[in-house]
């Protein structure tokens, strides 16, 4: 087992879900309460020195029986150690919130409201939480799992250009 | 000099409609509403080896106001239509439009939530170029279509629009 996984799993305990200690890129499973207090911690503390952020995103495991619905997926890099570490914070499809890191990784920001855009998923404490890739009044949230490929009619009914808005 | 000098003052006699259309053919300029990889191909034809130029449609303006012909190259989502449609309504009349490459004429492969299914069903399209991204050739050709096209238009319809 990777020695974040150890680690997290000593000072987290009540938090970690899952650390499979045969994957081949290290990574924990969490409950999303202290997520934010998590990754100070993969950041800060020496032995871990995560400073990089590389990627926020989600996944929907509808159907998949796992803990909850919605898993942020937080992808981190460490440049003076030149190690990767994945965690995963899984969060219920009822109330699909969790807080935002962005006050850590400043990198955050866009990644986090591509996750919200696309999955519904809302950052509590994020800076400005808008759409990033939809048009503002999207309704929906397109790459959940049980969204349909073609949409729902959004195609036939979007914004258009009058000249005599100008 | 050749041909000029063996005549002097002349009259020629030509129908204005002819003239003016010959005119217009012969000095298409575009507006490239380039979005994906047919604006490649698009490119691809302007530059030396295809060279558009030799059919008159090389000016390509990035102003809206100066230009007379669009080149819709690429996949038009649902957030860029109405800047499409404002560039278009930007463009003077007498204007045309070309809808290059599968995903302009129709959405292509992306048959998906964001994707306008054809750039027809809000502006009018007189040329379609087919091809996914259509070779640099097509799109001469398309040109010569529209050319085609424009030299059988009548004045007065082409003015008072359509």
């Amino acid at each position: 087992m990777a020695v974040e996984s150890t680690r997290i799993k000593e000072r987290f305990a009540g938090e970690l879900l899952d650390a499979p200690a045969d994957a081949r890129q290290p990574h924990v499973s969490v409950k999303r309460g202290r997520i934010v207090e998590l990754m100070r911690y993969l950041r800060d503390d020496p032995d871990m020195a995560y400073d990089c952020l590389t990627d926020v995103t989600a996944v929907d495991y509808l159907n998949r029986g796992l803990w909850e619905r919605f898993a942020v997926v937080y992808n981190l890099y460490s440049f003076s150690r030149n190690e990767r570490f994945r965690v995963k914070a899984f969060v219920p499809e009822d109330d699909p919130a969790i807080e935002s890191v962005a006050a850590l990784w400043p990198a955050a920001s866009w990644a986090e409201r591509e996750a919200f855009d696309m999955y519904g998923i809302r950052f509590t404490g994020h800076p400005d939480l808008r759409r990033i890739l939809m048009p503002d009044d999207y309704p929906g949230h397109p790459l959940r799992k049980d969204y349909p490929l073609k949409g729902r009619g959004e195609r036939a009914r979007f914004p258009r250009y009058s000249p005599q808005e100008d | 000099m050749g041909l000029e000098s063996s005549f002097e003052d002349n009259v020629i006699t030509t129908k204005l409609n002819e003239l003016v259309n010959w005119a217009r053919k012969g000095s298409l300029w575009p507006m490239p509403f380039g979005t994906a990889c047919c604006a490649i191909e698009m490119m691809a034809a302007l530059g030396p080896r295809f060279d558009m130029s030799r059919f008159g449609a090389e000016v390509i303006r990035f102003s809206p106001r100066q230009s007379d012909v669009m080149i819709v190259s690429g996949r038009i989502a649902i957030k860029m239509m109405p800047v499409l449609l404002k560039v278009w309504e930007q463009m003077p009349e007498p204007k045309w439009c070309l809808s290059m490459g599968a995903c302009a004429s129709c959405g292509g492969i992306f048959d998906t939530y964001t994707l306008v299914q054809g750039v027809d069903q809000f502006i009018p399209v007189d040329v379609y170029v087919p091809g996914c991204p259509p070779r640099p050739e097509t799109l001469i050709d398309a040109i010569l279509k529209l050319q085609e096209r424009i030299d059988k238009e009548k004045l007065r319809e082409k003015v008072h629009g359509r």
